[in-house]
């Protein structure tokens, strides 16, 4: 558990200091661990757990645009289930439940308990939608189609910069949306 | 979008470095600042005996009262920010400025005085001290706000009142030079009342404004 906590510490910085292949194996490690927490929390509510990959992708998407909070020099997992808990929290709320998470539902998850996901999650793809059309082409574009940046700039006829920008305002937006519902 | 394609869109974005919350929090008060100067300087302005009460400590205590207030709730206002931290670490830098307060109403007990306490607490500018220090704080309050939504707070509401004192303290500075009632116990009054006001306000408004 200390050996994976460090690992993803590591790959933060990494992340961090500009390193792409850190970032994304540092979200696929933490996925697993944030699904069995929703999981989790969500059985404890009383909730179908079929619901945990909206709130996984809650927390992937507040873990993103919050990370500038997050102290290099400290550890990186409480920040994370800081954020987690946050957002499990917020999300069993809105079901209709009041309850308590402990911050343990993530640390307890073992190694070896990788759940895969049960449903396509339909919150972010619903929200997606209502983006403005140039974020959401730029969105669906990157994920949907997995074209690069530089590849969706030549389709759209944009400046890579004017994707980027596009990119983040879009999953800004996304996150905003999802809040505010 | 399954969580795959989210992962990868989050990894294309991870180029994008957003502003430290502390650069965030600067550039939106110095935004607000000149808003809340305005309605100083054409409702109220500087008391005209400026020059002599600078030589009265009780005068200059009024700012170092305001100005730890408003330094003290900057920094924990920055700590609260991050969604692990919580009041209980630095918390008691709040009480700063109330012991700073603390300490010159007992200077002030211990000396000679002219006029009787109640006086000197009721004073003659309660009212607007109530009324200036809210109203200047409010812009101050929306910028701190702005500022603050980069970060992620555990508890919304209680960073909004912390914003809340950091923009009074920073009103309370500047109304200070207006104010010709200098007793630390009016300012332990009036301008705690006005404090209070402004944080109750902040709470409410970040409970909304500070979600992530």
């Amino acid at each position: 558990m200390r050996e994976r906590e460090d690992e993803w510490t590591d790959l933060m910085r990494s992340a961090i200091s500009g390193d792409d292949a850190a970032y994304h194996r540092l979200l696929k490690a933490i996925t697993p661990v944030l699904r069995a927490a929703a999981r989790r929390g969500l059985a404890r509510a009383g909730q179908p757990v079929d619901q945990s990959e909206d709130i996984v992708q809650d927390i992937l998407l507040a873990v993103h645009l919050k990370r500038q909070t997050w102290d290099t020099s400290a550890p990186f997992a409480p920040w994370l289930f800081a954020i987690a808990r946050n957002k499990l929290i917020d999300a069993l709320r809105r079901r209709g439940r009041r309850i308590f998470v402990n911050i343990d539902d993530f640390a307890e998850t073992l190694p070896g308990e990788t759940p895969e996901p049960t449903v396509s999650p339909g919150e972010v793809t619903a929200q997606l939608q209502a983006l403005p059309a140039r974020q959401r082409d730029v969105l669906q574009s990157i994920a949907v189609d997995s074209t690069s940046i530089k590849d969706t700039a030549a389709k759209f006829a944009m400046t890579e910069g004017a994707v980027r920008v596009a990119l983040h305002r879009g999953l800004a937006s996304l996150t905003a949306k999802l809040r505010d519902r | 979008m399954d969580t795959d394609q989210l992962i990868r869109t989050l990894t294309a974005d991870n180029a994008y470095r957003a502003r430290p919350i502390g650069l965030a929090l600067m550039l939106a008060l110095l935004a607000a600042a000149p808003v809340s100067l305005l309605i100083f300087f054409a409702e109220l302005g500087v008391r005209p005996d400026v020059m002599t009460a600078m030589h009265n400590p009780f005068f200059d205590l009024k700012f170092a009262v305001t100005l730890a207030l408003a330094a003290s709730a900057i920094a924990v206002s920055l700590h609260l920010s991050r969604p692990e931290a919580s009041l209980r670490s630095f918390g008691w830098w709040l009480l700063i400025p109330a012991g700073i307060l603390v300490a010159a109403i007992s200077g002030e007990m211990m000396m000679p005085q002219r006029t009787p306490m109640m006086t000197r607490l009721i004073g003659k500018n309660s009212v607007a001290c109530m009324t200036a220090i809210p109203a200047m704080s409010l812009p101050l309050l929306v910028g701190a706000l702005y500022g603050l939504r980069h970060g992620a707070p555990a508890r919304p509401a209680v960073a909004g009142a912390v914003a809340g004192l950091l923009s009074a303290g920073l009103a309370a500075t500047v109304y200070a030079s207006h104010c010709t009632d200098d007793s630390p116990l009016f300012v332990a009054t009036w301008y705690t009342l006005a404090t209070a006001i402004v944080a109750s306000v902040g709470a409410l408004m970040g409970a909304r404004a500070l979600r992530y």
